[in-house]
């Protein structure tokens, strides 16, 4: 077991930031949390590396206890902060080199781990980092974090303010990462991103809704969601939600996502109440489930 | 101890690559020794003298004289009432009015003595109190003078007055040379600011940035970040007393009469005192910001109670007594006694040790302070 979490709740000034969490992350196993801003992902990140001090519960990373054996911890993860926290006034390759001094190794001794990502961002290694793409900073901080061949990588929502691009081939490193033995754990709050992982939690207000794997959450669904478009959108919106059985409406990309309460809903009857409330172009059609819809459920 | 060569290195690296700070750290010394030393005097000259001679007799011709001959006073005009003297005054054209009466002559002569009225601007105290000494000792002059003058009018037989002349012997200064006095405690003024402010705004600036969460997470001790991170703003710390050391010899001609290397050596302890408060102040602030102000609150408290500018034996005894604590009195005593005086090690033994105190004490702090964790 590479991460072991057993009731950790920590609190900021009597707010509890995240109340009472459990999990575990196998070996080798890319485990994602996945909730929106102010969840208490970053909170569990640091205390994890032990940054943060729980207020109650127990924790262990790579088997070291988080308490007692911190400083073995410190040698073992890997650790890339939400806002990119390398120097800026130093280049690609004096970064680089800081962080594997720090560690006691050299880039030459751990570079085959580091290879891959390393060459994308060699080109422009005497440039400063301040002068870095968004992508590439990632990558650069991605590399620092693995310099010292880390056994659990921690990833606080690295692909934020990453172009699409980018943020696809991020994950395809993380992919053949993990293909090397390292046990990844990433948070984010792009749901599309969640199906990538091995397992996943979702989190909402600093407690854990779900864990399990992807599709199983996904599967688990019972409800059927109805994709539903017409010209004026908001009055969409606004109509909807009068619907006298409707569960929940909320947008999804250029569709609404719409949930009737009934098991036995017909789609004809939700189009004649809108056509009554003079929208054109209407158009209703039973959707594939996302972790998003999950998510928006729970 | 290669980890902390790494971080020195790289602290330098981003020192010399930090084109705003770098004309600051180097530049604004240079300026402000040359600037401030010249400035900084507290010689009164100048003084902006009127007067209004009510008796038009030779003595006050001759007191007059002796005014215009003096080079501290500018002769500014002669009133013809107090009235419109004082209506001057109160414009600030004049700072200093001398009203000669009536039968001054006479009254000198016949009644061997009488009373002249002076009136001077007393918006600066200290400088008041200055031309106040400057205008008695011209009147003493004057008054001795004539008074051997008077005798020998009035008295048939030659006696010879009894004068008392004082001649003082400036020790350490003789020719009172202010920057003689001020250089080397504006040298200190400047090696203490700019090291307290750099080493209070270092830590504190990777905590805003967030590179400290990065650097918090690697096995990297205490003491290893902290000497690495401080020890460059140590060597900056010497590297701008030696240039001020030369300035002060070369441009204004500072004595420096006793051992140069007791000055290093002493300085190198000094700084780690304040490279420590600095520590503490980036323990403690969050923001850059923060740490600037309050660096500055101690900084102006310091200088203020350092002697530098306003002599410690004036401060009323409870100052007096918080001055012990303060680490740039000893470096102005230290670096004036050394400078000036010529005193070794023995003479300056007393707030050596303070001051070693001061460093163990403040850093012992510091490091505690210190966390890895937020």
């Amino acid at each position: 077991m590479s991460i072991q979490v057993q009731n950790i709740s920590k609190s900021y000034n009597k707010i509890k930031a995240i109340d009472a969490i459990s999990f575990e992350v196998n070996d080798g196993e890319l485990f994602g949390l996945i909730g929106p801003d102010g969840a208490g992902k970053t909170t569990i990140f640091r205390i994890l590396t032990t940054l943060l001090l729980a207020n109650e519960g127990s924790a262990s990373v790579a088997g070291f206890d988080i308490v007692k054996d911190y400083k073995a911890i410190r040698n073992s993860v890997g650790y890339m902060p939400g806002k990119f926290s390398l120097y800026q006034d130093l280049s690609v390759e004096e970064n680089l080199k800081f962080f594997a001094a720090i560690f006691g190794t050299t880039i030459e001794e751990n570079y085959d781990l580091i290879k891959d990502i390393y060459i994308q961002i060699e080109p422009y290694k005497t440039r400063r980092a301040r002068a870095l793409s968004g992508g590439m900073k990632q990558k650069l901080a991605l590399c620092c974090a693995l310099i010292h061949k880390p056994k659990v990588l921690f990833l606080d929502e690295p692909t934020t303010g990453v172009d699409p691009v980018s943020r696809k081939e991020f994950w395809e490193m993380l992919k053949r990462l993990q293909q090397k033995g390292i046990t990844i754990l990433v948070s984010t709050p792009y749901m599309d991103e969640a199906a990538l992982c091995d397992r996943i939690a979702l989190i909402q207000k600093g407690s854990i809704l779900k864990i399990d794997e992807p599709r199983n959450i996904i599967k688990d669904y019972q409800k059927i969601i109805y994709d539903v478009k017409a010209k004026n959108r908001h009055q969409l919106i606004l109509d909807l939600k009068k619907y006298p059985s409707q569960y929940s409406v909320f947008a999804f990309g250029e569709y609404i996502h719409y949930i009737d309460k009934n098991e036995d809903f017909n789609a004809a009857d939700l189009d004649n109440y809108l056509k009554k409330q003079l929208h054109t172009e209407i158009e209703i059609r039973i959707s594939n489930p996302t972790i998003e819809d999950v998510f928006m459920d729970l | 101890m290669k980890t902390i060569l790494f971080i020195v290195q790289k602290e330098f690296r981003q020192i010399f690559r930090n084109k705003g700070m770098l004309p600051i750290i180097f530049v604004l010394p240079l300026v402000q020794l040359l600037v401030l030393s010249n400035a900084a005097s507290f010689e009164i000259k100048n003084i902006k003298f009127s007067y209004i001679d009510n008796d038009h007799s030779v003595a006050s011709r001759e007191l007059i004289s002796k005014f215009q001959a003096s080079s501290y006073f500018n002769i500014i005009e002669r009133f013809p009432s107090k009235k419109e003297a004082d209506f001057q005054m109160q414009t600030g054209t004049v700072d200093v009015i001398l009203e000669i009466p009536n039968h001054f002559e006479r009254d000198l002569i016949k009644e061997n003595g009488t009373n002249l009225s002076v009136s001077i601007n007393a918006i600066d105290g200290a400088a008041a109190g200055v031309e106040n000494v400057y205008i008695s000792q011209i009147i003493t002059g004057f008054n001795q003078k004539i008074q051997t003058q008077l005798y020998q009018y009035n008295e048939a037989s030659y006696m010879r007055p009894v004068n008392i002349v004082t001649i003082p012997s400036f020790w350490y200064n003789n020719t009172l040379n202010y920057k003689t006095f001020m250089v080397p405690g504006i040298l200190v003024l400047l090696v203490t600011m700019l090291t307290l402010f750099l080493s209070s705004m270092n830590i504190v600036r990777e905590k805003e940035i967030g590179t400290l969460e990065q650097i918090n997470v690697t096995p990297i001790k205490k003491y290893q970040f902290i000497v690495g991170k401080l020890f460059p703003f140590w060597v900056l710390g010497l590297v701008i007393l030696t240039v001020g050391l030369t300035i002060a010899k070369l441009i204004f001609n500072v004595p420096i009469l006793g051992n140069i290397g007791l000055i290093y050596f002493f300085t190198s302890v000094y700084l780690l005192v304040i490279l420590g408060i600095g520590l503490i102040i980036s323990n403690h602030s969050d923001t850059q910001q923060q740490a600037m102000f309050i660096a500055w609150f101690f900084s102006v408290i310091f200088i203020l109670m350092s002697g530098l500018f306003t002599p410690i034996e004036s401060m009323p005894v409870w100052a007096q007594n918080v001055t012990l604590l303060n680490p740039i009195r000893y470096f102005v005593e230290i670096i004036r006694m050394v400078m000036l005086k010529g005193a070794t090690f023995s003479d300056i033994s007393r707030p050596f040790y303070m001051i070693v105190c001061y460093a163990f004490a403040l850093n012992g702090i510091a490091v505690w302070s210190y966390k890895k964790t937020i």
